[in-house]
């Protein structure tokens, strides 16, 4: 039985009387990209010192590869951590060693003999990217480019855990995507598992096929990803997150918007819907079925981990008991928002 | 210029080089290892243990709080224990060095001190140890403000090895003295700083030069 290649088991730190993290538990499977999102403050880079054993828990347990991080002597962590990989937000390269040079740093730590790190390294630059750039330092590269080097070095030992630390977060969109795609091919080809931490949904929504929702040192949600983000949470904090990355009602349409039905107005409805459903043409059948017509008029379609979600606000015409019931089957979490009064 | 003349600047110039240069090393093997002390022994330092730092700091701060030539004086008995005698080239590196060494340490200190600590973070995610820490990130971090500080320093000794020159060291402060100010030669006196201002100056475009080179911007 694989029982997880991370346990986190019930851990709390604390700083100076303010409880950093409260009675954490998740699992992390092999292969999983898991996604950690929380505001600022939300203990998101207490746990992640904790998971890289830079820092202990004052209670419970970390269990990685079957060794407990929490219990282990200094002598011993120092071998596990050399199992765990990590990216940094600000890349923290040596200024003082070239790209190889720096890539060569993990393997010098673990006491790899010169000629199998060269060879490792030239591995490593072509896996990110940067076959040409070995010979350059880290001052001369862009940002991207300095966290493909990131990257690189903390796949040097072929570690068993991928740690990144908003390792997006001081990118532009652009390079956001790059790096993005980048890991997520890591993941798949190499089967590495990864543990996200961010302040991103868009970063969530994007790779993590797990995700934990931090708020004020505790896990308020964990799950699949898709499930999560279809579900329609309740949770105050969790749909301040998803907020950022949904489609919201125009202005312009929400001003007018009115609680109760009337002849002739139009349904605001906002509609989600994860898996096959999400391919599915429901404008359409609503148009051919129930002699309707419909407009989006925000958001659509895109993908959750690899899988279709569609994420929709549509405006339907004479929205009848039976359209309702359709669109039901299709997402139980719909929400009529209200009505448009006709002439629009 | 006489040859006399030419020859004795020469000399000098040669004792003074020898002062720098051989008190400047002895800075850097005993000043290095005391700054990576109490940078480690600082609280949140690799190594935190507080008391050691104030005390070193502390010792560090009296040593360089006695004026030079007051020092170039109290170290007579010591200069003659480890020299042989009190005069001469080879007898002022002693206290040159002791003068030098709490200086550099100060100077070294701050360079490590700037050193980034996400980088040690980064360091000991992989698996380092505290030894490989300091071999790999904090001096190789801190090389270019070491060496700028070292350039600083031998500048600085070469201030204080012409008033060595006041007590029968030998070098270019020596021949200002005798030759330039108690016998009221002007020639001699103007060559002397000329020779001097010359040696700081390259000393500092060798230092600006080495220390620019490793910052590889």
């Amino acid at each position: 039985m694989d029982i997880g290649l991370v346990q986190v088991s019930h851990i709390s730190r604390s700083f100076g009387g303010h409880l950093a993290l409260d009675d954490i538990s998740f699992t992390v499977a092999r292969g999983e990209i898991l996604g950690v999102i929380g505001r600022s403050g939300a203990g998101k880079s207490s746990l992640l010192r904790c998971l890289g054993a830079l820092d202990r828990p004052d209670t419970g347990h970390i269990m990685i590869e079957g060794h407990d991080l929490t219990a282990l002597p200094q002598s011993q962590l120092i071998g596990l951590r050399r199992r765990i990989g990590f990216v940094f937000q600000h890349f923290n390269l040596l200024g003082s060693r070239t790209v190889a040079g720096n890539i060569s740093l993990p393997l010098e730590i673990a006491g790899v003999p010169r000629a199998r790190r060269n060879a490792r390294i030239t591995e490593l630059l072509s896996l990110v990217g940067l076959s040409d750039h070995g010979h350059k330092w880290p001052a001369q590269l862009s940002g991207g480019q300095k966290q493909r080097v990131g990257i690189a070095r903390a796949l040097a030992n072929a570690p068993a855990l991928l740690l990144c630390d908003e390792a997006t977060s001081a990118l532009d969109p652009e390079t956001t995507t790059s790096i993005l795609d980048l890991l997520a091919r890591i993941n798949r080809e190499l089967g590495l598992t990864i543990i996200m931490i961010t302040h991103e949904m868009d970063v969530i929504r994007r790779i993590a096929t797990h995700l934990v929702i931090l708020d004020h040192g505790r896990v308020v949600e964990n799950g699949p990803t898709l499930d999560i983000l279809a579900a329609g949470t309740q949770l105050p904090v969790t749909q301040a997150l998803l907020s950022e990355t949904q489609p919201r009602v125009p202005p312009a349409i929400r001003a007018r918007l009115v609680d109760t039905d009337r002849p002739g107005a139009r349904a605001v409805i906002r509609l989600r819907m994860g898996g096959a459903a999400a391919d599915l043409p429901v404008l359409s059948t609503l148009g051919q079925r129930f002699g309707v017509d419909a407009t989006i008029l925000a958001g659509g379609t895109s993908e959750i981990a690899g899988q279709p979600f569609a994420d929709m606000i549509v405006c339907v015409g004479d929205y009848s008991a039976g359209i309702h019931d359709f669109l039901h089957g299709l997402d139980p979490s719909l929400k009529v928002l209200g009505y448009v009064p006709a002439d629009l | 210029m006489s040859r006399l003349i030419f020859d004795l600047i020469l000399r000098a110039t040669w004792e003074t080089a020898q002062m720098v240069l051989v008190s400047g090393l002895v800075a850097v093997i005993g000043g290095l290892p005391l700054a990576l002390v109490m940078v480690a022994t600082r609280r949140g330092g690799l190594l935190p243990c507080p008391p050691v730092a104030r005390l070193l700091g502390l010792v560090v701060d009296m040593l360089r709080a006695i004026p030079f030539i007051i020092l170039l004086v109290i170290l007579i008995p010591v200069t003659r224990m480890i020299v042989g005698t009190s005069l001469g080239t080879t007898a002022a590196i002693v206290p040159l060095s002791l003068a030098a060494i709490p200086y550099f340490a100060r100077i070294a200190e701050v360079s490590l001190r700037e050193v980034d600590p996400a980088l040690i973070d980064a360091v000991r995610t992989m698996g380092g140890t505290r030894w490989m820490i300091v071999r790999h990130v904090l001096i190789p971090e801190a090389l270019p403000g070491l060496v700028a500080g070292l350039t600083v320093t031998l500048i600085t000794l070469t201030g204080a090895s012409a008033m060595a020159g006041a007590v029968g060291a030998g070098g270019l402060g020596d021949v200002a003295i005798r030759y330039g100010y108690q016998r009221f030669n002007t020639e001699i006196m103007t060559l002397v700083v000329l020779v001097l201002i010359a040696f700081v100056a390259l000393i500092q475009a060798i230092g600006n030069a080495i220390s620019n080179h490793l910052r590889h911007t």
